[in-house]
């Protein structure tokens, strides 16, 4: 039950964390990434924020054994780079750089009703989601024969 | 000037913050990209908890957005197609690096992860290079 507290709290403080510093906003998104029109430098405040936010926060939190209400901490391992790493974030650098969305702002879409942006985008993420759950299991098919 | 940087910089501490409950109470990274992908999952348990944040993240940006007044409104003028393309490629890019803006933006970049470093590098540059050919060659806003 306090893991489900856990996860309203955090949830909730992202969601207005991403809403106040506009992220939501596709618009200001593309101001960032458009470096040749009227750059806005907003997102390095947002990044940098979070980035020494959660760097100065694991680092205290990372000296405990194991997080308060599970056993382990749940983390990806150091896989070093791979071909997929490199091309999975370039297909989404070149989705991102389009449209102004990342998932996180997609997501906070649902908080606006009628817009047919949501549908649309969110649609399409899914299918892309499972497109590469696909792809990853034919290979992996593919490598037992 | 500076204090418009103001609501951006505590929107990311916000975020930081976020990622630092999730991590210290439940040991879980606070990673859009990999709670949506968790979706597709038969573990019911984690399902639901993914859900829950997802739900709980909507709320939060909906009441901050109510505030300031200031929410997404669709843009008429931007290709549908374009627009579908995207998501798919944001969809399936982020399940391939398994990670996004969140997972290896905040949460890698935070416990030092090359792989994250080398991921937001990647897809922070090829990003600025498409909304340059977006904008500025095809003319679309």
């Amino acid at each position: 039950m306090k893991r489900v507290l856990v996860l309203l709290v955090a949830g909730l403080m992202f969601g207005a964390g991403l809403a106040l510093a506009g992220m939501t906003l596709p618009q200001r998104v593309l101001g960032f990434l458009d470096v040749a029109g009227a750059w806005d430098p907003a997102l390095v405040f947002v990044l940098g924020g979070a980035v020494i936010t959660a760097g100065v926060g694991y680092y205290w939190v990372f000296r405990r054994d194991h997080p308060i209400l599970d056993q382990r901490f749940h983390l990806a391992g150091e896989g070093g780079v791979d071909a997929a790493l490199l091309a999975g974030s370039a297909l989404f650098g070149i989705g991102w750089g389009i449209s102004g969305y990342c998932p996180g702002p997609a997501v906070a879409l649902l908080a606006v009703p009628g817009n047919r942006e949501t549908v649309i985008f969110l649609g399409s993420l899914l299918g892309g989601m499972l497109l590469a759950g696909l792809a990853s299991h034919w290979r992996a098919m593919a490598d037992i024969d | 000037m500076l204090t418009s940087y103001l609501p951006p910089l505590a929107g990311g501490v916000l975020i930081g913050a976020s990622a630092v409950v999730l991590m210290l109470f439940n040991g879980r990274v606070a990673g859009v990209s990999g709670m949506v992908r968790g979706l597709f999952t038969r573990d019911s348990f984690a399902l639901a908890e993914r859900l829950l944040f997802l739900a709980a993240l909507v709320a939060g940006a909906a009441l901050v957005e109510q505030w300031t007044g200031m929410s997404p409104s669709a843009r008429p003028a931007f290709p549908a197609w374009l627009l579908a393309m995207a998501g798919v490629l944001v969809g399936f890019g982020t399940a391939l690096a398994r990670g996004c803006t969140s997972g290896h933006g905040v949460c890698g970049l935070a416990r030092g992860s090359l792989r994250s470093l080398v991921a937001v590098l990647v897809f922070v540059a090829v990003a600025m290079l498409t909304t340059f050919v977006v904008r500025h060659v095809w003319g679309i806003a």
